[in-house]
């Protein structure tokens, strides 16, 4: 029997840039305080697919070949992953994701009367935006507030249960800046700073780390001999 | 059944407006456990807990002394707090994470300090933007007060905590799921047995996962004690619990309960807890722990909320959240919906899981419309077969998680208690509820 060609290695270093081009510098140094507290960077993507939101208020490709690039995997990676998760949005959303929730508990306390109310009054159905950018609108699994229903978030933050009427208030206020003080734009999910680093010394971290990927090694190469 | 009045153990400062600031904590009573914890031997601290018998609150109930000491000796070990409370109608760890978050990085430092792990990763729904700021802010001043980060109240153990927020996926309040997200992949659940995290965890390396509310038990054990915590409820269900109730009651809300000595009928009907149903309508049924549990009938309203009462009776206690279904609901409309939550919530990896709940909710969907056929509800049961042989309770496991073999619960509890509101939909084409 030949020997097996070769596989190449994924040529990530030509796919993802030196640096980053697209975020901003601000973000930049957010993103590189998050890759520090975790042991492998790959652990920060998600991070730092909220970071971009933060800037953009989706998640742009360009934003996505950056964090590529800052955790060391390809762009197709950080698309494969974020297309997985309902609030990471590779499309262009509204300044204001509204979700309403419809699962049981809401159902029950009127929640698919008020996702109808929403469309009509916006003209849009769930998964739409205004045509003004103001409002997307989303029809939400259960947001843990099950006693207040149905159960409206703003941008994840709750504004309480809503009727028909009160709906339409939020809306108003939203489209007026009005509720801008306890609601940022979409993409904006953490306003509190982690205000130190890891605090445990560096060196016994890097020789803790040493040792574990040793171990691995040494595990995988005993199952290998098992399996040959 | 008169109901017990046990101490609050995990929502004592709820009733302070600041419940979630380091002054409030300070002032009733924080960190105390923790300086108590490490006063002692990493080994004892875990036998208190062991003495306590604190089952996991995340929904399987597994005790948590056990789960710690199955943790692998390894070079480097992590804990995972599991703060991705999604399961519909459960919202108590949303409470806890919103409302005291130094309870929980207390009780975190403690299980750190006790399983000698120096790096903690908090994982917190994504959709709970306050509830991370909240503990971010706390995490903050935790560390500033010197009870979390190097050298803890100069014990000389130190600890890293690091806040994680999720970013919406139902699937990743699975413990493999959940590692996963964490390593900035998608939430797929790992195959196990035989390796569960304590082996293989994060980054392939040994990792205790915990509860959100099992984390917030802690200091109060460390303070009084695990025996004081195991004389209260019966059985192996020790301690109270917190217990989330919505739907059709007059008062939803979150009650903590001691587990064994209150009933569904003293939560549900109590005035000072539920309330009873509103509108002088009778209960036609209620889901006794997360949709992922079969539902219960009114004759069962006298059941004790135990873990072991509840899986004796054929369901599950399961994540502490009780639905109550007035008798105006209509059955075919609830199960419906939450069987569209398990297909929009399958992660895709196994076949009867992602297939299977497609079609049991196109199905559902049909008859919820008035276009349902008559062989439609063998269908179901057949599809539901598929998913999980029997489609019995505890059901058997074709998938690699257990987010497949919920999906029949629903179904298979509207069509066995409430079988004539199918038929009427389906041959008269609508609902008898309008």
């Amino acid at each position: 029997m030949s020997e097996p060609t070769p596989i190449a290695p994924p040529r990530r270093a030509a796919l993802a840039p030196a640096a980053p081009v697209h975020l901003n510098a601000e973000i930049v140094v957010r993103a590189r305080q998050l890759i520090a507290l975790y042991p492998e960077r790959r652990s920060a993507l998600i991070p730092l697919c909220h970071l971009a939101q933060e800037q953009d208020g989706w998640l742009t490709p360009e934003a996505m070949v950056d964090i590529a690039g800052l955790v060391g995997v390809t762009p197709g990676e950080v698309l494969g992953t974020a297309s997985f998760y309902d609030m990471l949005h590779t499309e262009p959303v509204g300044r204001h994701v509204v979700a309403v929730c419809t699962n049981i508990a809401c159902l029950l306390g009127g929640a698919a009367e008020l996702l109808e109310h929403a469309e009509h009054s916006l003209g849009i159905g769930a998964g739409g935006t205004t045509a003004d950018g103001a409002i997307t609108l989303e029809e939400a699994e259960c947001l843990a507030d099950c006693d207040r229903v149905p159960c409206v978030q703003v941008n994840h933050r709750y504004v309480g249960a809503q009727t028909p009427e009160s709906f339409d208030q939020l809306v108003a206020d939203l489209r007026s800046g009005a509720r801008d003080a306890d609601i940022p734009p979409h993409g904006t999910l953490i306003r509190v700073r982690r205000t130190t680093g890891i605090e445990a010394d560096p060196v016994a971290v890097a020789e803790e780390r040493r040792l574990a990927a040793v171990a691995r090694s040494a595990r995988a190469d005993a199952a290998d001999g098992a399996g040959a | 059944m008169a109901i017990a009045d046990p101490p609050k153990i995990v929502t004592s400062r709820l009733g302070f407006d600041d419940s979630h600031t380091l002054e409030r904590y300070l002032a009733t009573g924080g960190y105390e456990g923790l300086r108590t914890a490490l006063a002692k031997t990493p080994e004892d601290v875990a036998a208190e807990v062991d003495a306590a018998s604190l089952l996991g609150r995340g929904g399987a109930g597994f005790p948590a002394g056990r789960k710690w000491s199955m943790l692998r000796k390894a070079a480097v070990t992590y804990l995972v707090v599991n703060g991705d409370e999604s399961e519909p109608a459960t919202f108590k760890d949303h409470l806890l994470v919103e409302r005291d978050p130094h309870q929980l990085i207390e009780g975190v430092v403690i299980a750190a300090y006790a399983l000698q792990v120096t790096r903690v990763f908090i994982f917190v729904r994504g959709e709970f933007a306050l509830g991370l700021e909240r503990v971010q802010a706390a995490l903050n001043d935790a560390y500033a007060h010197g009870a979390v980060g190097r050298d803890i109240f100069g014990s000389g153990f130190s600890v890293d905590v690091v806040v994680h927020p999720g970013a919406g996926a139902y699937i990743c309040g699975e413990e493999t799921a959940l590692l996963e997200s964490l390593e900035g992949k998608r939430g797929f659940p790992r195959i196990k047995p035989p390796f569960f995290p304590a082996a293989i965890g994060l980054y392939g390396d040994p990792t205790v996962v915990n509860n959100v509310e099992t984390m917030s038990n802690l200091p109060w054990i460390m303070t009084n004690g695990g025996a004081a915590f195991a004389a209260l409820g019966a059985g192996r269900s020790t301690g109270t619990r917190l217990f989330a109730l919505a739907g059709h009651v007059n008062n939803p809300g979150v009650f903590e309960l001691e587990m064994v000595k209150t009933t569904f009928n003293d939560l549900i009907n109590a005035p000072r807890l539920g309330g009873g149903v509103p509108h002088g309508r009778g209960l036609k049924a209620f889901i006794p722990g997360g949709v992922s549990a079969p539902w219960f009938g009114p004759d069962q309203i006298d059941l004790p909320l135990g873990q072991d009462e509840v899986a004796e009776a054929g369901s599950m206690l399961g994540s502490g959240s009780i639905v109550v279904m007035d008798d105006h609901t209509c059955a075919v409309r609830a199960a419906w919906r939450i069987t569209k939550f398990f297909s929009r919530e399958s992660c895709g990896q196994c076949t009867p899981c992602r297939e299977g709940s497609g079609w049991l909710e196109r199905i559902m969907d049909r008859i919820e419309r008035g276009e349902g056929r008559e062989e439609d509800l063998d269908l179901l049961l057949d599809a539901c077969d598929n998913i999980s042989p029997g489609v019995a309770w505890p059901p058997q496991q074709t998938t690699i998680c257990v987010l497949g073999p919920s999906i029949p619960s629903s179904i298979s509890s509207a069509i066995t208690m409430f079988r004539d509101e199918f038929l009427v939909h389906i041959k008269e084409g609508g609902c008898p509820y309008g």
